[in-house]
């Protein structure tokens, strides 16, 4: 039995605190002390990672020339996902979206309208069953088909696990020159904390993929990213493992451009030169980061390089290690737990590749080593604070 | 009231919801018996407490058509068999016996330490055979590892057996596999993986994109995927998943079981307390068939039969569960008279045996005789010693290629490890024998 968060978190929470307002004092989930200056709530409206203008989303070199000089439309990352999903199916016939509840536009609305407009053989609703979709995503691969299938939430991805390990990331090495392989499977699933989703509805199971050669595993960090890293995802010919963090399909609103396009797989982005310090991270952390940035430069003085990995494995090496050579110091920020997850990876490649020009301790600040319990939730995911303390300890080191 | 159940996957939910309503607004006449439950509509009520009971069920029949002495069951049988040529049951029974006789000489050689590991499919090639011959050579594979007779029949060589088996350049796994895990492009078998029952939901992944690439192309010939599993692995989860998705996705897929009574050392009765695996087909929705798998006409007729079904209405899954018995040891690694007893084992190979059936049938009717046999089992053992002198003498597949194929392009990672494992190499070359690898240390180099 698994719970279903299929209300917008926001409208989960007033739903909840209208309920209770007459009987209980009002217990809000989400505040913050009165006096804190670094742990406030991301503004998503002023964040200098949102495209707010077509021009500043225009202006990305990474985008072709013909999508530059075209328009922009205000998504937020679901309707980004959902716009992707729609030129893949429109350019493609051999692209198909399933998963559970995908039909009706899903749970989180990405998959919205595509059943009406490309009809039920295309975008389908699967039994309940994890191994099931992937299973039958990586058979329909081999037979040349393009699925795009959805596993609601990262934390029920488990049940396909050996499916994506044993299956999805090895048929191409097993087949050998027979040349048949799932390249053209993508599995989607929502990750990340949500403010109150739990055990259940928080996962960030990344590193648990970045383990198993053969698969790519890509998270983006808002919606002009999800539409360009999604269709260079299902265009690539080795299978992806998407993650998209939940708690910015609706919060992350930028001009996207109209035009499709793709963005590089296993590329890094840097967002913010800087000569001090290298701060790598991807998906939502990276908004906390930015903020800490903002108040760590001020207070301490120091220019801080800004970097997305956005595709976790396999990874742009040579970009972390050409800005850690130039700062001498790191520090990787992630939401999963920070045994064995993505900071472990990168610290040791660094310490290996930057090893003379380290001058501090390449410091890892996410999830601490325990579950995402209902009520600790910000306490347990990297905050402001915490990556604006890890940026004064790498200085004063 | 009668209600036909769409064809799902091939309406919308919308429609299936109209039907709902439609059957609602239809029943008021009926209104005291049936169900009104979306869960299972043709229901009926009754104030009758009843459990229902497997063991007040019959147990499902087993489809033949010969007996264990080669003899038509059934007279009206023999205009089935007269629409096989002698032709094709030569070839049937010589594809059985070359895959007996390789089974034995790799056996042997797996106890000479000539090559890691084998599997025999003794007592099932009439099964692996006998479906094989009744599919279109352009229909799909997923096999689980003892069909060996699937790959003969669909025109693997002794020579291509050889090559995966010894792993050498030749082989198109690249020496990457285990023995046995064999594959082929050109004959559509897609490459054997050692995790079982996980080729089940690709089977009815794959049957989905034939059927969407037949609806998307009329000249497209429609095909049906065939995929193999034993009873052991039907009580995984993937084989629940596969059912599941075939039926309600309605996946022109042909599911074989092959019951043999043993998963290593666990009887059936450990494996399951069902009639079978056959029972749960109905379960899910599934036309479900079992036959007697040592008699290759039946096997034959029922994949025959099998096959029209899943293509008929745009696609449907079919269950077909073929009787047998384990008379091999599971594998090279494993001594089945550990579980079982050398008497049963010797009983199964004198009272029934899938060749020696077809070979009394073909001698019944002319067709074969003691000289023939003879002639037939002295030739195969020489083809089989000649592939298998040639295969183990090739070179093994190029270094580079532990590397290669993880990715479509070889990662700047893994780029960074060849030029490791060289230095390495290089500077302990006495540490290491790669002379028997294509190209040595220099087949760690880039193709061109």
């Amino acid at each position: 039995m698994k719970a279903r968060v299929s209300l917008p978190p926001r409208r989960l929470v007033a739903h909840l605190a209208a309920a209770r307002a007459p009987i209980y004092p009002r217990r809000p989930y989400s505040t913050h002390p009165p006096n804190a200056r670094l742990n406030l709530p991301i503004d998503y409206a002023t964040t200098p990672l949102l495209a707010h203008t077509p021009k500043s989303s225009l202006s990305n070199p990474e985008l072709p020339q013909h999508v530059r000089d075209s328009k922009t439309t205000r998504q937020n990352v679901f309707q980004a996902v959902n716009s992707a999903l729609r030129h893949a199916l429109t350019t493609d016939d051999r692209v198909l979206v399933f998963g559970e509840d995908v039909a009706f536009g899903g749970v989180f609305r990405c998959s919205m309208g595509l059943a009406n407009d490309f009809g039920s053989e295309r975008v389908f609703n699967t039994p309940l069953s994890e191994q099931g979709i992937v299973g039958f995503a990586i058979g329909a691969a081999l037979e040349g088909m393009k699925p795009v299938a959805e596993i609601q939430f990262a934390d029920y991805v488990y049940p396909a696990f050996d499916q994506l390990v044993n299956e999805a990331a090895k048929v191409r090495y097993r087949a050998g020159t027979t040349d048949m392989h799932a390249g053209g499977l993508v599995v989607r699933m929502p990750m990340g904390g949500v403010g109150h989703g739990a055990l259940y509805h928080s996962q960030s199971p990344e590193s648990l993929f970045t383990h198993i050669p053969g698969l790519r595993v890509v998270v983006p960090r808002s919606p002009i990213q999800a539409k360009g890293l999604l269709l260079a995802s299902i265009a690539c010919n080795d299978p992806v493992v998407f993650m998209e963090p939940k708690i910015l399909y609706r919060a992350a609103v930028e001009q996207v451009p109209n035009e499709a396009y793709t963005l590089p797989l296993s590329k890094a982005e840097i967002l913010k030169e800087g000569k001090d310090v290298t701060l790598i991270s991807y998906g939502t952390p990276l908004y906390n980061c930015s903020t800490a940035i903002s108040a760590a430069e001020k207070d301490f003085g120091v220019s801080v390089e800004l970097i997305d990995l956005r595709t976790i494995y396999p990874w742009d090496r040579p970009t972390i290690l050409s800005s850690v050579n130039k700062t001498g110091r790191a520090i990787v920020v992630h939401e999963s737990m920070i045994n064995s997850g993505v900071g472990a990876e990168v610290a040791a490649t660094i310490q290996e590749g930057a090893f003379l020009r380290l001058e501090a301790p390449v410091q890892r600040v996410a999830g601490w080593s325990t579950h995402m319990g209902l009520l600790y939730e910000k306490f347990n995911v990297p905050d402001v604070v915490r990556i604006y303390d890890a940026i004064r300890k790498v200085v004063e080191y | 009231m009668e209600l036909c159940l769409p064809e799902a996957g091939l309406r919308s939910v919308s429609l299936w919801r109209q039907l709902l309503i439609e059957l609602s607004e239809n029943c008021h006449t009926d209104y005291e018996s049936s169900v009104h439950f979306p869960g299972a509509v043709n229901s009926k009520f009754t104030t009758t407490l009843s459990f229902d009971q497997p063991a007040d069920k019959p147990a499902m029949p087993t489809y033949r058509i010969l007996d264990q002495d080669g003899v038509v069951v059934d007279a009206d049988k023999d205009r089935i068999l007269s629409s096989i040529s002698d032709e094709q049951v030569l070839q049937w029974y010589k594809n059985m016996l070359s895959v007996s006789i390789m089974d034995l000489i790799m056996f042997e050689a797996q106890r000479q330490g000539r090559l890691s590991f084998y599997m025999v499919s003794a007592g099932e090639e009439g099964i692996a055979v006998g479906s094989a011959a009744a599919l279109h050579p352009k229909d799909v594979i997923f096999a689980q590892y003892r069909e060996t007779g699937v790959l003969a029949q669909r025109g693997f060589t002794l020579d291509d057996f050889m090559n995966q088996l010894f792993a050498n350049r030749h082989d198109p796994g690249l020496g990457r596999n285990m023995p046995v895990h064999y594959g082929s492009a050109a004959l559509r078998v897609h490459t054997i993986s050692s995790p079982l029952a996980t080729q089940i939901p690709h089977a009815a992944g794959a049957a989905y994109a034939l059927r969407m690439q037949a609806l998307q192309n009329p000249n497209e010939d429609p095909r049906v995927v065939c995929c193999y599993f034993g009873e052991g692995a039907a009580s995984e989860g993937d084989f629940h998943a596969a059912l599941n998705i075939a039926a309600t996705r309605s996946c022109p897929v042909v599911f074989v079981c092959r019951n043999n009574g043993y998963a290593i050392s666990t009887p059936t009765l450990e494996q399951y307390r069902g009639d079978g695996i056959a029972s749960r087909g109905l379960g899910y929705g599934i036309d479900t068939v079992r036959v007697d798998g040592n008699d290759i006409f039946a096997v034959y007729e029922v994949t025959q039969h099998a096959r029209r079904r899943a293509l008929e209405g745009g696609g449907r899954p079919v269950l077909v569960e073929a009787m047998s018995y384990r008379v091999s040891h599971h594998s090279t690694s494993d001594d089945s008279f550990a579980y079982r007893a050398r008497v049963e084992v010797e009983d199964w190979k004198r009272r029934d045996n899938p060749i020696t059936r077809l070979r009394k049938w073909m001698e019944g009717r002319g067709l074969w005789d003691e000289e023939k046999e003879k002639a037939e089992r002295s030739r195969v053992r020489k083809d089989v010693l000649a592939a298998f002198a040639r295969a183990e003498k090739e070179k093994r597949p190029a270094l580079r290629n532990l590397w290669d194929g993880v990715y479509e392009e070889v990662t700047e990672e893994s780029e960074a490890q060849i030029e490791e494992m060289k230095r390495v190499l290089e500077k302990y070359e006495s540490e290491y024998d790669v002379s028997e690898f294509e190209g040595g240390v220099e087949g760690l180099k880039k193709k061109v």
